[in-house]
């Protein structure tokens, strides 16, 4: 989809190329993620392919044909384009932001404004509160949701993105990244994405590319680069705790189906019924969910002590955190920590129940990978 | 809706209402044969003519050669000169309008025609720096988040530059519009008539009600007109 | 319209002639002669200066005075605050020559008039800088030291007036360099200074004495322009190393 063919950019007055002989080939549907220490010419070499900087020299492909011939306005409309200062025009309310490129390419208003309102609910935004608000009147979060959202307004199968979640908090930022990859499951860009974060880069890519000094070090899967970094220079950014680093790797829902743990509770279940399961559990709690299979909360051995009834419904507490099914067990494992138990329950979308997985899930999935 | 109508043309009225019923009851109540003789509708209505047309025209000139100039400037190909012109520009606002009438006046004599030209070049001054500043103001990464989505270079300057140095182009107007008033009330020194006449006859006859005619109906006007475009600036900006 | 688009023809026109007209001073030594003039006469010259900035320098404390305590009221007066800063831009909105106008029926001609006309005009700048730097410090700051125990009265001449300064400064600069301007068209109601020479020279048609005071002025007013703000950065950069120690 996107080829780079020796790829050079020498800045005027300065005498060492920011981007030295650059090959680089990304697939239809991949994440490529640039990565290195800032100054190793990530950014300048996503620049270069939607020409917001002209090459000193070599070729770029974009699906076979040579962009540099082609005229760079056409060229920037068909690629989405994400900075991490966002840039949203603070004079244009929210719609008018998005609808930027459908309306640079003049397309007729009811289509505009469908799709305008259809990107919106993708990502989250909806359209009937804040199609008409200023950019002013958003969160961090909020203008990070409407960037993402005007990039990709138009479809363009290809999209460049430069720390798009670089400047919101730790815990957005998590959320954040794990709905753009739902959005990206279903959408399937091509997409080459620049981070200084290794840890977000091992989360969110296909393939990842190291940079040093304007040079390619290794372009790998984020699997391969754990367990065979290049050189020295590698395995110090990946960290000595690569092990750990994996479970950015694995989703919640990947290891849930391996897992067999007895269902949940329904709140009608008898107190005697109660015990028995409790004994059988592994973490000494059984979890309580209602009739739509929407989770109530947990049961420990204490509980039953403590409190008196008849069925589970009166003994049940609620949890104070879940995660869902696309988070990866990084995720999962901060939770647990955060929450000080050995197990977090999984609920989907909708808050419907998925599973548990405990700490020792994640110790078998870190053992059987070193 | 009663409100706007107030803002908009209640307060105006009363202020001109205010300066009429001067007028009037100087005209029609003169203390003295002189007064009677140096305030009287015709003059009035003259100088008034004449000052509205000082403003007007070196305004309208002035406006669009300083925000034409500002965004030539502001381009990237003529940026370094725009700071050189930066500085020039804020060394021209020290100098005091009278020095810049009286050098005018050395170099192209007396007249309306000389006080009309002062008053524009003056007046390019901080609508030029306004403008100026205002586009180079905004943010690096706006500009290139749209030159990322695809904008072309006139596009960008109309759709988003302009608009977001809007509200300054529009300060610089109103301080343009303000010296200009104080500046056109000179005007009468090299010549250039306007209400600056009343008073300066009033001073020569020693007679307060023509100096108080005069100083009231410019006052006013430059009243009116801060007041006006001060309320315009309040409505232009939603977004910030 | 037509009228217009005349008007603006005209003064067009009348520039070209200017510069040929400049041309021809040229050839006059209209320089030479100005020169000439000034060091024929370099001791008035010297003494309306003088007058000139006296003039401006009385004013000037006296206006500072004023307009810093008011500023300093109205910041514990919120509701004082937008009235009073209100008739301040009204008065600085006003024409010069129309204020000075005004102040002869009641103080004459002379220079009591020019004084008074004066700190009226510098009164917005001073008082909304005033205002706006001891408003807009941050409030931890005042907060500490109420914690600490200090008196209100402490807290204002100790914490919120040293902080304020520079952008007081700030304030003090923009109505030196308007007075300076407008001192020079108060020479009309007889308050002295370097406009003498322009409107004697105007109405003797003696070009070299009005393009002495003319310089002379613009002199003054860019030279205390730079002085003031050479001040205002010396006191923000004092007051950036005491915090960072």
């Amino acid at each position: 989809m996107i080829k780079l063919e020796g790829l050079t950019k020498v800045f005027k007055g300065h005498n060492i190329p920011a981007v030295k002989d650059l090959n680089l080939e990304v697939n239809e549907g991949d994440v490529c993620v640039l990565v290195g220490p800032s100054g190793c010419g990530k950014t300048t070499t996503m620049k270069m392919i939607n020409r917001l900087y002209e090459p000193t020299g070599g070729k770029i492909y974009i699906r076979g044909e040579d962009a540099l011939q082609m005229d760079p306005i056409k060229l920037r409309l068909d690629i989405g384009y994400v900075i991490q200062e966002i840039g949203l025009f603070p004079h244009m309310t929210i719609y008018e932001n998005i609808a930027t490129v459908p309306n640079e390419k003049q397309w007729p208003k009811d289509q505009v404004k469908e799709k305008v309102d259809n990107v919106m609910s993708l990502v989250g935004l909806d359209p009937e509160i804040f199609k008409n608000r200023y950019p002013s009147a958003l969160s961090g979060g909020q203008r990070q949701r409407v960037g993402v959202a005007r990039a990709m307004v138009s479809d363009p199968p290809i999209m460049l993105m430069d720390e798009p979640f670089g400047a919101v908090d730790p815990i957005t930022r998590a959320r954040l990244q794990n709905e753009f990859l739902r959005i990206q499951e279903r959408v399937d860009k091509t997409i080459v994405f620049v981070t200084h974060d290794i840890d977000e880069a091992i989360k969110m890519s296909d393939t990842i590319a190291v940079m040093r000094e304007g040079e390619l070090v290794q372009h790998a899967t984020p699997s391969d680069l754990l367990s065979a970094p290049a050189d020295e220079f590698v395995s110090n950014l990946v960290g000595r705790n690569r092990s750990i680093k994996r479970l950015h790797l694995i989703r919640v829902s990947e290891i849930l189906e391996e897992v067999d743990r007895a269902p949940a509770l329904k709140e009608d279940t008898k107190e005697e019924e109660v015990k028995k399961r409790l004994d059988e559990s592994d973490i000494r709690t059984v979890i309580v969910v209602d009739r739509d299979n929407k989770l109530k909360g947990v049961i420990g051995v204490n509980d039953l002590k403590r409190k008196t009834g008849e069925v589970a419904g009166d003994y049940f507490q609620e949890v104070s955190d879940t995660v869902t099914d696309d988070a990866t067990l990084n995720d999962a494992l901060s939770v647990m920590l955060e929450i000080g138990e050995g197990y977090v329950a999984v609920v989907n979308e909708d808050e419907k129940y998925q599973g548990t997985i405990t700490l020792g899930d994640l110790l078998n999935v870190v053992r059987e990978d070193s | 809706m009663l409100r706007t109508l107030w803002v908009w043309i209640g307060i105006p009225l009363i202020m001109i209402g205010i300066a009429a019923a001067i007028v009037i009851y100087s005209v029609n109540n003169p203390p003295d044969s002189i007064v009677a003789r140096m305030l009287t509708y015709e003059r009035v209505f003259r100088v008034i003519r004449e000052h509205m047309g000082l403003l007007l025209v070196s305004m309208t000139g002035a406006t669009i050669v300083g925000v034409a100039g500002g965004i030539m400037l502001s381009r990237p190909s003529l940026y370094r000169i725009g700071r050189v012109m930066e500085t020039i520009v804020n060394i021209g606002q020290t100098v005091p309008s009278l020095a810049v009438l009286a050098l005018f006046y050395t170099i192209l004599g007396l007249g309306f025609r000389v006080a009309v030209f002062a008053l524009f070049l003056y007046s390019i001054l901080p609508i030029l720096r306004n403008t100026f500043a205002g586009i180079d103001g905004v943010e690096h990464s706006i500009i290139e988040a749209a030159r990322g989505m695809g904008m072309r270079p006139l596009r960008i300057l109309t759709r988003i530059e302009l608009p977001i140095a809007f509200p300054i182009i529009v300060a610089g107007l109103r301080t343009a519009i303000v010296i200009n008033v104080g500046a056109a009330t000179l005007a009468t020194f090299i010549g250039g008539g306007g209400l600056g006449d009343l008073i300066v006859t009033g001073l020569s006859v020693h007679r307060d009600m023509i100096i108080v005619n005069g100083a009231v109906i410019a006052a006013i006007t430059a009243i009116l007109l801060d007041y006006l475009i001060g309320k315009a600036e309040e409505r232009v900006v939603r977004w910030s | 319209m037509d009228q217009l688009l005349g008007m603006a023809f005209d003064a067009f026109r009348a520039a070209g002639n200017g510069i040929e007209s400049i041309a021809q001073a040229g050839d006059r030594g209209i320089i030479a002669h100005t020169i000439d003039y000034i060091s024929r006469r370099s001791d008035l010259i010297l003494e309306l200066m003088l007058e000139h900035l006296w003039l401006v320098i009385l004013t000037l404390i006296i206006a500072v005075t004023i307009s810093v305590t008011i500023g300093i009221i109205i910041s514990y007066y919120e509701s004082l605050a937008q009235t009073v800063l209100g008739i301040c831009q009204v008065l600085m909105v006003i024409p010069s020559m129309a204020m000075l106008a005004f102040m002869v029926p009641l103080f004459g001609i002379g220079f009591t008039t020019g004084v008074v006309a004066l700190v009226l005009y510098s009164l917005l700048p001073v008082v909304r800088n005033t205002y706006t730097g001891i408003r807009e410090l941050d409030p931890a700051i005042v907060e500490a030291a109420k914690g600490m125990g200090m008196t209100e009265r402490r807290i204002l001449f100790k914490i919120k007036i040293p902080l304020a300064r520079p952008v007081i400064m700030a304030g003090v600069r923009t109505a030196a360099v308007m007075m300076i301007g407008i001192a020079a068209i108060a020479a009309y109601v007889g308050a002295g200074g370097l406009g003498e020479l322009i409107f004697s020279g105007i109405s003797r048609g003696h070009q070299p004495m009005i393009i002495a005071g003319a310089i002379g002025v613009s002199i003054i007013a860019i030279a205390f322009d730079y002085l003031l703000y050479y001040g205002e950065k010396r006191f923000s950069v004092e007051g950036s190393t005491r915090e960072g120690n």
